[in-house]
């Protein structure tokens, strides 16, 4: 796929987010897959690709009305939505489609006819990590995070600082779950869940969803929106369970989809106006601006104890607040994409002035999986 | 007792076997001599089915770890640690660190690890490591 052959021209969240207990896991999707097909001036017979993860494709199609050509079932976690778009761009670079939806809802508040899941007792996970205690994702995910805070001398307090400065962000997001200014002692002082993570350091749970549309570049300046082009891509892959993560202080998925997406869209990161770092613990930012390039091995806390990711710094990122205070439904991804598409079109509630490029870039499971989408405004 | 108990494959038996042997085994390719775990019938470094199972030292140091203060309701209601450890032969696997205070103090990264095994049932035993005496 060419750089900036792709566009995004719809784009839309659900109706309502938060607390959603009128609408399941189901109807989260296609509330967001109407609004964003109201948003592109859309109906259902002009799209012809689906792409979805949690639900199956055939159930947004055929509950829609959609007769796809080509559809992408890929459920890598919270970073499907990036793997998506990617693999949207290239179908439609391709010829297999021209119109491609693609839609996340999840009830993970409410809990209102989720997918549910069952750990399977002889699965790797089932076998060699669930009889130890292991659960929800704050007993997994987080398990590399001492590693990291011994080996590059990054602390407890960096990872509070990362959430006072995203509370910093939601507060400017009128639909950002939590919004009250927070400081450090009060992230140090939250109840501890799993040490050494404690309640602030940790996402929101909640309900809600969100949903793009993508087609050529050519067709995309009819449309009402500004279009926001699809610059660079990447994925990336590394092991089903956590305890088979290769080195705990950094991830091979996120380096390989880092890679991919900054070669392909042809640019450094010294061109990045806006960031988005999938950020389902504190510690996970902290990674991606390493494992993204944006500086060395244990230089991340830097970025926050000079509040260069923090509104007024040099590199703003995770302007929606993230998952720890805008929204987290569970397969945050598609939030962080929102949040990107607002930027470029230039409509964020926390909009960056001037801002060209912006680099989203999502975590799938337990450091298992990456998508990095780059896109830009200009043509 | 723990509910959410391992169910052997026929790739994985002979690790489940050895665990309830009290036997740490772990399995070594033959070709290219890589350790690894957790087991499977063929080597992840250079694919050759060529391999030996034995029994590793069972020593390990402490790689990385939680302290679950949100416990599930089988693993009792005292915060507890959950551990990824680093076997002296190389491979990592995850357990929980016993036989100490669950504490940041108690559990300090690179210390020294011994397996215990604790029979759950008539066909799984688990392994789980302590603080080496002395």
């Amino acid at each position: 796929m060419k750089s900036r052959s792709i566009a995004v021209v719809g784009a839309a969240e659900t109706t309502r987010m938060g607390i959603v207990p009128e609408l399941s896991n189901l109807g989260l999707n296609l509330d967001a897959a109407l609004n964003a097909m109201e948003d592109a001036g859309l109906a259902p017979s002009d799209i012809d690709g689906v792409a979805t993860a949690g639900e199956h494709p055939w159930t947004i199609a055929a509950s829609l009305g959609i007769t796809p050509k080509w559809a992408d079932g890929t459920n890598v976690g919270g970073c499907s939505y990036m793997l998506h778009v990617r693999h949207a761009a290239a179908a439609i670079a391709a010829g297999y489609c021209s119109t491609v939806l693609i839609t996340h809802g999840e009830s993970g508040r409410s809990q209102i006819g989720p997918a549910r899941y069952a750990a399977n007792p002889a699965s790797l996970f089932g076998q060699f990590e669930a009889p130890y205690g292991l659960g929800v994702p704050v007993t997994q995910v987080t398990l590399p995070a001492m590693r990291y805070l011994k080996e590059t001398a990054t602390t407890e307090e960096d990872m509070a600082v990362l959430a006072v400065i995203q509370r910093e962000w939601a507060a400017k997001n009128p639909r950002a779950h939590v919004r009250a200014p927070i400081t450090v002692d009060q992230v140090l002082g939250s109840p501890m869940i799993a040490y050494p993570f404690r309640k602030l350091l940790c996402c929101l749970v909640t309900d809600g969803g969100g949903a793009l549309i993508l087609t050529s570049a050519e067709r995309a300046k009819d449309f009402p929106a500004r279009p926001v082009y699809i610059m660079g891509t990447g994925e990336g892959i590394e092991h089903p369970i956590v305890s088979m993560m290769a080195d705990f202080t950094t991830s091979r998925a996120f380096r390989l989809s880092g890679e991919a997406a900054f070669a392909s869209a042809g640019i450094t990161q010294a061109d990045v106006d806006h960031l988005m770092l999938y950020d389902p613990f504190a510690h996970v930012p902290f990674y991606a601006l390493e494992d993204l390039g944006f500086c060395k091995r244990g230089e991340a806390k830097y970025f926050y104890r000079e509040r260069r990711t923090a509104p007024g710094g040099a590199l703003p990122v995770n302007t929606n607040g993230g998952g720890l205070s805008y929204q987290h439904s569970g397969m945050y991804g598609m939030f962080a994409l929102q949040e990107s598409v607002r930027q470029m079109r230039g409509v964020a509630a926390a909009q960056i002035a001037g801002a060209k490029i912006s680099v989203c870039h999502g975590i799938g499971s337990m450091f298992s999986a990456a998508g990095t989408i780059i896109f830009t405004n200009e043509a | 007792m723990r509910s959410a108990l391992p169910r052997p494959t026929p790739e994985t038996q002979n690790f489940w076997d050895g665990c309830r042997a009290s036997e740490l085994r772990l399995q070594r390719c033959c070709a290219c001599h890589q350790v690894y775990f957790p087991p499977r019938p063929f080597c992840p470094n250079c694919t050759s089915r060529d391999l030996e199972i034995f029994a590793a030292s069972g020593r390990a140091t402490l790689y990385s770890y939680i302290i679950n203060h949100r416990p599930l309701p089988d693993m009792g209601t005292e915060p507890h640690s959950i551990a990824v450890v680093t076997l002296e032969e190389g491979p990592r696997m995850m357990t929980n660190i016993i036989g100490c205070p669950q504490t940041p103090e108690a559990l300090q990264l690179d210390m020294q690890l011994q397996v215990v095994f604790e029979p759950q049932n008539d066909a799984i035993t688990l392994p789980l490591f302590k603080p080496t005496e002395g």
